[in-house]
Parts: structure tokens; sequence; C-alpha cells
């Protein structure tokens, strides 16, 4: 197995067809065109004495170009976060040398001269070679191999590289994509970061379903709004964050109605979604349906959806129980299995929270140097929190390490945070735990009140205590004008937990 | 007959039909495409031949067969007249679940 298979198909399937649109520049890559660099590129990787193709830059034809040279060359594909200062880059870069490092001109200096690293311009990797030449497929077909090596966010400490092996993606393209199942006209707008997998996902199943991709390199509202409507966009995926702004810019124009009727699916994920703004952006998109993918790193990309007809049936429904579907994630994709354990590793009753074990043929769950997490019989402990109904809807309530310990009590942030978020003068909340000499742990809250609003300390007390158990009612509550995210739509409650001191 | 590899690439000996090993049974299996045993794809060895009229029903690209015991996977890579088959009896072929587009 190798990913460049799938390549492959598209190429003899409709090689004339567009594959990739950078939307910034316009360029453009047919299916017959990445073929073909991709095999000029994987012989001079093998040429160099390189073990890993790093990239660091933002989306471009480069990166489909790269993934797909370096699982030709037989080499792991490592895209780098380029919102990382420079002194973590260059202790990444240590980390995965000898290497060929391709990134844009204004940075080629800054990693020149390098032992073990060669140094290569995005543009350059792309304007020359490629066309007219005879090439070999001769890629290995181990499905052991590395494709993709991907270093998560690290929240403590160094971060850890994920390890995605060419068995784990292919078998998560072969269990959820339709080969050919696009038409010629669909396009999807991708706008996740390059180095993240919802980004590499997206290059592999857009290429196995023959859909053309428009890549929005530097996210604005204004811009998706642009290109959605230029290219004619039937498929998008967004953060929440993303979907926000979206939404906001709308409504600033004074719109009700998106006016997109091609935009005929838009999947959100990669973070916890307001019900405000799901149900805002489902007005505003009438003609549109809504999918909510949740996945991990390690388990290349997606493991359960929320789809169109979930989406429908919670808002039409009466009855309480399928209506908060609305907020969950779905259930698991075929061929994935999702379980619920408790501290002690036992799996619990349906809506009871813990931890969320995923198992599957697409699940890694094993980093460089670090070896594999995943148990004897193939689960893997995702560390995020969770809780499963009875029909199998996955519910997230944050990481498992979020979880505030108050007098031995485990509080779910998630639970608190969604209390609040029903107050109407609430626009953002984050709930965490901060220490307490007397019960360990004590229950916070930072609240972004909406513009022009007042509501005191005491009064969402009260609010929390009408609603919940006392101990769930948070001691301190700090008013901010924004929450941290980062730029894939998470709240980071380490940053919280530190400005609160 | 030897034991299949997951990720193997095999083509039909009488026709333009090639496929990988998606997943594969332990011990041996006699993989046959258009009633003739399938060969290594990057052999020399180029289609003749005739196709067995009970093996005709054809592969297409991007399909998925599988055994009635499912412990046999393959995806076809390259379009072929000729039938799947494992131990005589024919490979069915495996649909994928319609799911949203989510990447």
């Amino acid at each position: 197995m190798n990913v460049m298979m799938l390549l492959e198909m598209a190429n003899s399937a409709f090689p004339d067809r567009i594959a990739f649109t950078n939307g910034a520049t316009g360029e453009t890559l047919s299916y017959s065109q990445l073929f073909s660099k991709a095999g000029t590129r994987a012989r001079e990787i093998r040429a160099s004495d390189s073990n890993r193709f790093v990239k660091l830059d933002v989306s471009s034809l480069v990166t489909p170009l790269s993934l797909f040279a370096s699982g030709w060359a037989g080499i792991p594909y490592v895209p780098l976060n380029y919102r990382l200062t420079d002194e973590e880059i260059m202790r990444l870069i240590e980390r995965v040398k000898p290497a060929t490092l391709v990134t844009s001109e204004d940075r080629i200096n800054s990693f020149q001269n390098l032992e073990g690293l060669e140094v290569l311009d995005s543009s350059d990797l792309l304007s020359h070679g490629g066309e007219d030449e005879s090439l070999e497929n001769d890629w290995d077909m181990d499905p052991e191999e590395i494709a993709v090596l991907l270093f998560t966010s690290g929240t403590t400490g160094e971060p850890k590289a994920a390890m995605l092996r060419h068995k784990h993606l292919v078998s998560y393209i072969l269990g959820s994509v339709e080969f050919a199942s696009a038409d010629e006209k669909e396009a999807s707008l991708v706008c996740v970061p390059p180095y993240h997998i919802a980004g590499i996902a997206a290059i592999l199943s857009s290429v196995y379903s023959g859909r053309h991709v428009v890549q929005l390199p530097n996210f604005s509202a204004e811009e998706w709004i642009r290109l959605v409507r230029k290219h004619q966009v039937t498929n998008a995926m967004v953060v929440p964050t993303m979907l926000k702004r979206i939404v906001e810019c709308l409504e600033e124009t004074g719109a009700t109605n998106a006016e997109m009727p091609h935009l005929a699916s838009l999947a959100y994920g990669g973070g916890k979604m307001p019900l405000p703004v799901i149900e805002k952006a489902m007005a505003l998109f009438p003609d549109t349906d809504f999918s909510n993918a949740y996945g991990l790193t390690e388990t290349s990309s997606t493991i359960s959806v929320l789809g169109p007809e979930d989406h429908r049936d919670a808002v039409a429904s009466s009855d309480e129980l399928v209506r908060r579907r609305l907020v969950s994630v779905g259930r698991a994709l075929p061929g994935v299995e999702i379980q619920i354990r408790d501290d002690e590793g036992e799996e619990v009753a349906p809506n009871t929270r813990g931890e969320i074990y995923v198992r599957g043929e697409q699940v890694s769950g094993e980093y460089e140097g670090r070896g594999s997490v995943v148990d004897s019989d193939g689960w893997f402990p995702t560390r995020d929190a969770g809780s499963l109904d009875e029909d199998g809807f996955l519910f997230l309530e944050g990481r498992a390490d979020d979880v505030i310990v108050r007098g031995g009590e485990n509080l779910s942030p998630g639970e608190i945070e969604d209390v609040l978020m029903t107050h109407e003068a609430v626009s953002d909340v984050a709930v965490i735990g901060i220490a307490d000499e007397q019960w360990g742990e004590s229950v916070a809250a930072v609240i972004v009140l909406k513009p022009s609003l007042q509501v005191s300390e005491a009064d969402f007390q009260s609010f929390v205590r009408e609603r919940m158990r006392s101990s769930r009612v948070p001691e301190k509550i700090e008013f901010w004008t924004e929450l941290p995210y980062n730029e894939t739509g998470k709240l980071l409650r380490r940053v919280v937990r530190e400005k609160l001191g | 007959m030897p034991t299949l590899k997951t990720g193997a690439r095999l083509k039909s000996a009488v026709c333009d039909g090639e496929i990988m090993v998606v997943a594969a049974p332990s011990g041996d299996v006699d993989l046959t495409c258009g009633g003739e045993p399938m060969i290594d794809a990057s052999s020399g060895e180029s289609a003749g031949g005739d196709i067995h009229p009970d093996h005709a029903v054809g592969i297409a690209m991007g399909k998925r067969y599988i055994n009635e015991a499912e412990t046999l996977e393959v995806l076809c890579v390259k379009a072929g007249d000729g039938g799947l088959a494992a131990d005589g009896a024919l490979l069915l072929q495996k649909d994928t679940k319609k799911l949203p587009k989510t990447d």
C-alpha cells in the first residue's frame, strides 16, 4: 500500500481534470501534472541523502506535491507548523535530519549551511521538470512504511511525532471515500493548515474522489466567502472559530441568506461548536448539508461523523435527547469502534462520562521514539473525555486532563460551559480548575460578555446554582474581552489557566 | 500457491485487470482472475490466453472485492474483463457506505 496508488488511480481515470488550485495565486495542477511532477521530485529525493522530506510553508500546490513525492520516494513527509518560533522549528528539524527542507524564499536564509539539511525554494520545486518524462511506478507497496510524521501540538513538554503509516492513511481513504465519486464540477475549499491531519486527509480524499481542491492559504472570512463564490465551491470544511467568523461577516452585511446555493456540504470539526453558531449557520445556509467530524492526528483524521440527516433530525425533534445530538460529534465511521472507559479501564454504561477509546485499521497511536500506546487488543486511548448515548452518538467533554477534581468529585468543564453559554449575555466562556486549599481544585470561569451587556459575578453564580449541583458553581469569575484559541479553533486552556494565575 | 501479503499488487494473466491486496487470511489462497492464477504486477509477463466464461464478470477500478468469509479483501486498481475468485469461489463486490463528505 502507498498513498501514491491513490494518485495513480486518479491519474489513469481523469488525467486532465484540475486537481488543485491555489486560491491565492490562481495557479493550478491537473492530476497528470501532479503525478509526473511527483515522480520527478521522487527521483531527486532518492538521489539525495535525505531520510525525511520536510515542508515549512503555507498551503500551495507544493503541499500535495510534497506529500506524494515523499510517498513515491519512500521517505516520510513532515509538514511543520510555520507559526512556531524559529527556535522551536530548529529543534524539530534537528529531530528529523538528515532531511530535505522545502520552504518559502524569505525563510531560506535561516536554514542555510546546516549539516544534514538540504534546503529548497518552494517555487523551484513546482516550476521545473515533470513533463514528458517516462516514469516507472516504482514506489514501495510495503504497508508498514511511514507516510507522514506529524508533530502534535504538545501542551506539555516537547511535541510528539505521530507516525502515520501508508496502511493507516490508505485504510482511512478506502473505508470512507468512493473512488471517482465526485463530479467534474465539484470543488472543495480547503482552509485547514497543511501541517494538520485534516489538511492531509483533505488532499487524499479529494484526489481519490476526483474532486477539485481550491486552497485558501491564509484564512479570513472575507476571502473564504469570495473563493466559495468565485469557484462555485460545493464542499468545504472549517473549524468552529472559522464558522463563527463567516457567520459574523455575513451578518455584518445584513445578509439573512448566504446565497451560496452551490455549497452542498459544509463540514466542521476540530473543536467544540457553540450551539448558537451552528444554529445561525444552518439558517444562513438553508441549501447546505452540515456535517460535524471528530478525529485525531493519531487516528488518521475522522473517526466519527454527525451527518446532515442527524442535524435535521435533531433540529426537528421535540425530544430533548435527540435535540442535544446537534452538539454531538455523531457516530463512529464504518470499521471504527468507539468505547468509553472509566479510570480503571472498564467500559462504562451509556450516558456516562469517561475517556474515549478507539480501534480500527486507520488508528496509528504510535509516536517516533516512544512506541505505540495502543493496547494488545488494538484500542487507542485518545485522552479526550466524552460519553456515548444509547444510539452510539458521541459527546465530547474536553481533554481527560481538563477534568476538575473538586473534593474527590470529577467535574466536566464542558458541562458547566454549556450551561453558562445558555445565558443571554454570554458570548464565549471557558471553565477551568484552579488550585484550592480546601478542595484541591475549585471551579473558575472566564466569561466574554456580548457587547454592551453587564451581568455581575453573583448573578452568574446564581444562574448556575439554579441549574446544576452547587459543587459546579464557579467560585471565581473573570470577565475578558476574548479567549485564547489556536489556529484550528481549540481553546488554549493552559493559557487561560496561566493568565488566571 | 503462496500466501497473500497485504499491500501486494497482482495482475491478471488473461486481461488488463490489476489489484492490490487490502486484507488477506493467513495460509495459502489460490487467487485467480478470469480463471487463471494472478501474477506479480512487477513481473514482465503480459496478458495472454482466454478468460474462462465462468470468470468473466469483469472488475472495475476503485471497487473492493471480498470473499464470503470476508477474510480476503482486494482493491481493483486497473479495470479488466476477468472476474476474481479465491480457491474457486467468485469474490463479491463490497459496498462503500455513502458517507457525508467531511474532509
